[in-house]
């Protein structure tokens, strides 16, 4: 069963190599190891809620000096996100990049981020986590860089640049931590951290760094010009996943390894970070011209919501009501993975169909294309946060933690982030309702709106009314 | 006291800042890129300060291994940067 | 299969997934449509009818579902939710009717009745909430369902009204959100049983109970249109005339007040809520909007302008009922609901046959309208007549109720000044239109006249439904002495929370 972990790397690295060497049955390769992936995430998932966390050493070096991958209730359920967001949209860019050569220079990097966001949920000590990190980077870039073009190169450089400035201060940390207690595994860290000026400084220096690569207001500045020119898979799984599994990152070192050492102070600048993401980020959205660029400053706002939960968890003491709020924040993260993707793709097909994605002129294509639009909806409903979605659950806990521990203002920032949400959204969905006719068949372009519908109903439905099980994995681990 | 040891430790600390500094300030584009690889160089001595363990014993490899790691990966890293640079100055030119 | 448990899904389900799959029908099948639709709502029928018989016989149906620790999704039966569903069920199948024949040849059809019966899927599933979390998840599913509905038209004037809607209710939403949190954080799980479950709480807690049931009074009043937050509900007219009747009669105006009701009986408890002095407030708030209502729709030319502020003064019968202490008021109060909706539903349906038909959609084009429309018109004026409180239409029982139990809880006098009043302003805006419709002669000709086919006076599907939901307001009040009559079910559901 703990072999399901390699296997989870394993897979799309041959995969990501075959569509290379081989691109003529590229796409059948794809489908294959995305298959495969899957699979595996959910055995892995199966084998993690059954007996608990699971680890596997490669090449049978222990920890310490081998490298050994890891996997909890946190990452199983990641993992299957990452797995359950990249097969609908892989079946999507079939459809997307209508010729052969694009999907032959994209199917390798495609897989390739697949493989690093698998590594990084699965690294158990902090080098492996900054190798993969390193390649996470280089694959999203690479990927934003494809939609060609000068802003889409200029903003896949500044990508670069500032993923690079993070990834240094990371290591640095990592040194840091090395110096002080001598080993980098994260489990035993947990074990030895104490509070003091080498924790700090190393949690500061590595959490500067993650927020650059999560893009926490007011380091956000890349992610809307990266997003406004990449292609709709790209951008997908930009906003859904890569910034996320940063923000993963984030709360593994607060809540698990530096958990001894965070400081209310420090819990609370997280959060004023956050606010400030969450509002700012949903004006921005409120404001933008184009559907891509309100969903970027979407991303940036919903991952502020994320961030409001740090306050929280440090006020509240370990027991039920401190696992019911990790569990919201999750399941938060979760939907909005599902949310964002479907929404982009979404957008994708808007593009496709009417050569633009501006918002003042959607009036036609919303209404011509009745399972987008329905798609939009569908992700719409479940960033504002409204039943039945995950995010209302998670929302749910986070307004509950915020009146629990006497902390308003979160609970105000979050009431008024949904306000702003739900009038950007509202502006975008207002266009569906017009004078064209209705076309005869609901739905036009089937492999590529199935998956954007399948995508937000996740979100919007299903986590929503089947989310009581993370609640249950997570007590394996955080 | 001034060991040999600090005074590396001390020396990497100093370059990643000058690094960092530059990468943050400097809007030239190739300035950054070298500023950035400047800064891991910094990171760099401070784990090879870090390897040090006194006269007797050899140094630590682990954080060799992470040095040698980590200047795979600037390597790499700065490939694409330069590369995606010059993409950047072709399309400069065409227009 | 054990029954108890699926029944109350049953009843949900019955809309829902007609509504999903009427979404990825083509626009042209209409006959199709038309049974899915009409197939839903009698099932839905005999599934409350059952319910009724066991809810009667002190059954038990309960569906549970966890969505999270702590938060259970559960639709439950109790007297109270059983006269909401029944009324909601029975008025959605004549609603559905009356749209069939108001939308023909309407584009959109397929996504109007999508909505459609979402909406009343929120609305069933509100009614059954068995907890405060279930209700706010209906209540805000209702908001999402009831947008479509009022935008339909797709004119400019739909899209900003809408938004104006969603503004309003996903605002009042919020500060629901955070009353039920907040709740749910001091009280543990906020489930609604009869007598209230909060008086058992510390007294420490008391200022935080005040505020939180402000908090929520103010995000069920948006729904329920109590003054100043009933803005939403005059711009929310543009409206097709179905999704106005089914908004103001039955769904969202309704799943506001009825969550006062079950705020004040079924949460706090009526004794614990008169105790904290928030009955004070409640019936404050309910006899301002029952007079500001009544006088601004003294000033509407347009008709639905004036339904629509008739609605927010008549609603807020239910909100004065909730607020006298007493069996007697209770009964005035929990019977309106149905009484109002029913008449009211009437009074929509009348005034889209004569947008329809005629082209009418203002008061001052009525002149004569009864000599064409006789039919309709007898049927509004039934319904007309029961606002007024006029015997033996049902609105004259909820009203002697209301005014019994103001004298029973030593509430006279302020309580009887706002009745006489609002029944006198009942009179000045409702009577003018009667006497203009049989008394008036007809202008030459109509705005826009549609000649039906056939010898009736409008289509069927549009002449039945008013006729019939008239004929239900003067059984209401003829047979309120009848087993199983609203009134009988009121005073039932009164015995349940007075444990009488």
């Amino acid at each position: 069963m703990s072999d399901t972990l390699i296997w989870l790397v394993a897979i799309p690295l041959a995969g990501a190599l075959t569509t290379l060497l081989l691109p003529r049955i590229a796409d059948a390769v794809v489908m294959a190891a995305g298959l495969a992936t899957a699979i595996a995430a959910g055995t892995l998932l199966y084998g993690v809620g059954t007996q608990g966390a699971m680890i596997y050493e490669i090449g049978g070096w222990s920890a310490g000096l081998g490298i050994a991958l890891r996997a909890d209730g946190l990452s199983a359920l990641l993992l299957m996100m990452i797995a359950l967001v990249m097969l609908p949209a892989s079946v999507y860019s079939r459809t997307y990049f209508s010729k052969a050569a694009e999907r032959a220079r994209f199917w390798p990097l495609w897989l390739l981020l697949w493989t690093a966001l698998n590594a990084l949920l699965l690294s158990g000590d902090l080098f492996n986590l900054y190798v993969t990190l390193e390649l996470l980077g280089l694959g999203a870039v690479a990927l934003a860089a494809l939609g060609g073009g000068r802003a889409a190169v200029e903003a896949a450089l500044r990508y670069l640049l500032v993923g690079l400035l993070g990834s240094m201060m990371f290591l640095a940390g990592v040194s840091l931590i090395y110096a002080g207690y001598g080993t980098l595994d994260m489990t035993a860290l947990a074990r030895i951290v104490e509070p003091g000026p080498v924790a700090g400084t190393a949690l500061a220096m590595m959490t500067a760094g993650l927020l650059l690569k999560s893009a926490l207001f007011p380091l956000h500045f890349w992610l809307p010009p990266a997003h406004g020119s990449a292609p709709a898979p790209v951008s997908a799984v930009l906003s859904a996943l890569v910034v996320k599994a940063a923000f993963y990152l984030v709360l593994r070192l607060w809540l698990e390894v530096f958990a001894d050492a965070v400081t209310p102070a420090a819990a609370n600048l997280l959060g004023v970070l956050g606010a400030g993401a969450v509002l700012w980020g949903s004006w921005r959205a409120l404001r933008a011209e184009r559907l891509k660029l309100l969903a970027a400053y979407s991303t940036v706002a919903q991952l502020g919501y994320l961030f409001l939960f740090f306050p929280l968890l440090q006020a509240l003491p370990p027991g039920p009501a401190r696992e019911l709020a990790v569990g919201g924040l999750v399941l938060l993260a979760l939907t909005h993975g599902f949310a964002k993707a479907g929404l982009f793709l979404a957008i994708g097909i808007v593009q496709h169909h009417s050569g633009h994605d501006t918002i003042r002129e959607l009036d036609g294509t919303a209404q011509r294309l009745p399972a987008t639009t329905f798609a939009m909806a569908l992700g719409g409903v479940a960033l504002i946060g409204l039943p039945p979605s995950g995010a209302f659950l998670g929302k749910w806990q986070l307004l509950a933690g915020a009146v629990a521990t006497g902390q308003w203002l979160w609970a105000a920032v979050t009431l008024i982030g949904s306000l702003l949400a739900a009038a950007y959204i509202f502006r975008v969905l207002g266009h569906a309702f017009g004078h064209q006719a209705y076309p005869n068949r609901a739905v036009t372009v089937a492999s590529e709106e199935w998956p954007a519908l399948l995508l937000t109903t996740m979100a919007a439905v299903v986590l929503g009314l089947a989310g009581a099980p993370v609640w249950r994995l997570l007590e394996n681990g955080l | 006291m001034l060991t040999a040891q600090l005074l590396y430790a001390l020396t990497g600390c100093l370059i990643m800042a000058l690094g960092l500094r530059t990468a943050l300030l400097h809007a030239s584009l190739l300035r950054r890129v070298v500023a950035i690889n400047v800064m891991g160089t910094g990171v760099f001595m401070i784990l090879l300060a870090i390897a040090y363990r006194g006269p007797e014993l050899a140094p630590d490899p682990v954080p060799h291994a992470l040095v040698l790691t980590g200047i795979v990966v600037a390597v790499s890293a700065t490939a694409l940067a330069l590369a995606l640079a010059r993409r950047l100055n072709a399309e400069h030119a065409d227009e | 299969m054990n029954w108890d448990a699926w029944l109350p899904l049953a009843i949900v389900a019955s809309s829902l997934l007609p509504g999903l799959v009427i979404f990825f029908m083509r626009e042209g099948s209409h006959g199709l449509r038309t049974v899915l639709n009409l197939t839903g709502a009698v099932l839905k029928l005999v599934l409350v009818g059952v319910m009724i018989w066991g809810v009667f016989h002190e059954h038990v149906y309960e569906t549970r579902w966890t969505l999270a620790p702590g938060l259970d999704l559960v639709l439950h039966a109790d007297t109270l939710s059983v006269l909401f569903v029944t009324l909601s069920t029975v008025l959605w199948l004549v609603t559905t009717v009356y749209a069939i024949g108001y939308l023909e040849n309407a584009p959109h059809r397929s996504r109007f009745f999508g909505f459609f019966s979402l909406c009343v899927s929120a609305t069933v599933g509100l009614a059954l909430a068995g907890n405060m979390f279930t209700f706010v998840i209906f209540y805000e599913l209702l908001t999402l369902a009831t947008y479509p509905l009022v935008a339909h038209r797709g004119t400019p004037e739909a899209v900003r009204g809408a938004r104006i809607y969603l503004a309003y209710t996903l605002g009042g939403g919020a500060v629901l959100l955070l009353g039920a949190v907040w709740l749910q954080v001091i009280a543990g799980p906020v489930t609604f049983v009869e007598g209230g479950i909060l008086d058992r709480l510390p007294v420490e807690v008391h200022p935080q109970l005040r505020v939180i049931f402000l908090l929520m009074l103010i995000g069920l009043g948006v729904k329920a249109a109590l003054v100043p937050l009933h803005g939403w509900l005059p711009q929310a007219m543009v409206a097709p005339a179905p999704v106005s009747a089914l908004l103001h009669a039955v769904a969202v105006v309704k799943a506001g007040a009825f969550g006062i009701v079950r705020l004040v009986y079924d949460v706090y408890g009526v004794h614990f809520a008169g105790q904290l002095g928030l009955l004070a407030v409640l019936g404050t708030a309910a006899a301002i909007t029952i007079i500001y209502g009544s006088v601004m729709a003294l000033f509407q030319d347009n008709l639905k302008k004036r339904l629509a502020y008739s609605t927010v003064s008549q609603v807020s019968y239910i909100a004065l009922g909730t607020a006298i202490l007493g069996p007697l008021g209770t009964i005035g109060g929990v019977v309106h609901l149905v009484h109002q909706g029913v008449m009211k539903i009437t009074m929509f349906f009348s005034a889209g046959n004569y947008a329809e038909t005629l082209g009418i959609h203002k008061v001052s084009e009525m002149n004569g309208v009864g000599r064409r429309m006789p039919a309709t018109t007898l049927a509004f004026s039934v319904a007309a007549l029961g606002m007024i409180g006029i015997p033996p239409v049902a609105g004259f029982v909820s009203k002697w109720y209301l005014g019994l139990g103001a004298i029973e809880a030593g509430m006279a006098g302020w309580v009887m000044p706002v009745l006489i009043a609002s029944s006198v302003l009942n009179a000045a805006y409702f009577l003018p239109i009667l006497y203009r419709a049989w008394f008036r002669t007809a202008a030459p000709a109509w705005p826009a006249e549609h000649i039906a086919a056939g010898r009736f006076e409008t289509s069927g599907s549009l002449l039945w439904p008013p006729v019939v939901t008239a004929m239900l307001a003067l059984a209401a009040g003829l047979f309120a002495a009848a087993p199983y009559s609203p009134l009988e079910w009121a005073i039932l559901i009164a015995q349940r929370e007075y444990a009488l």
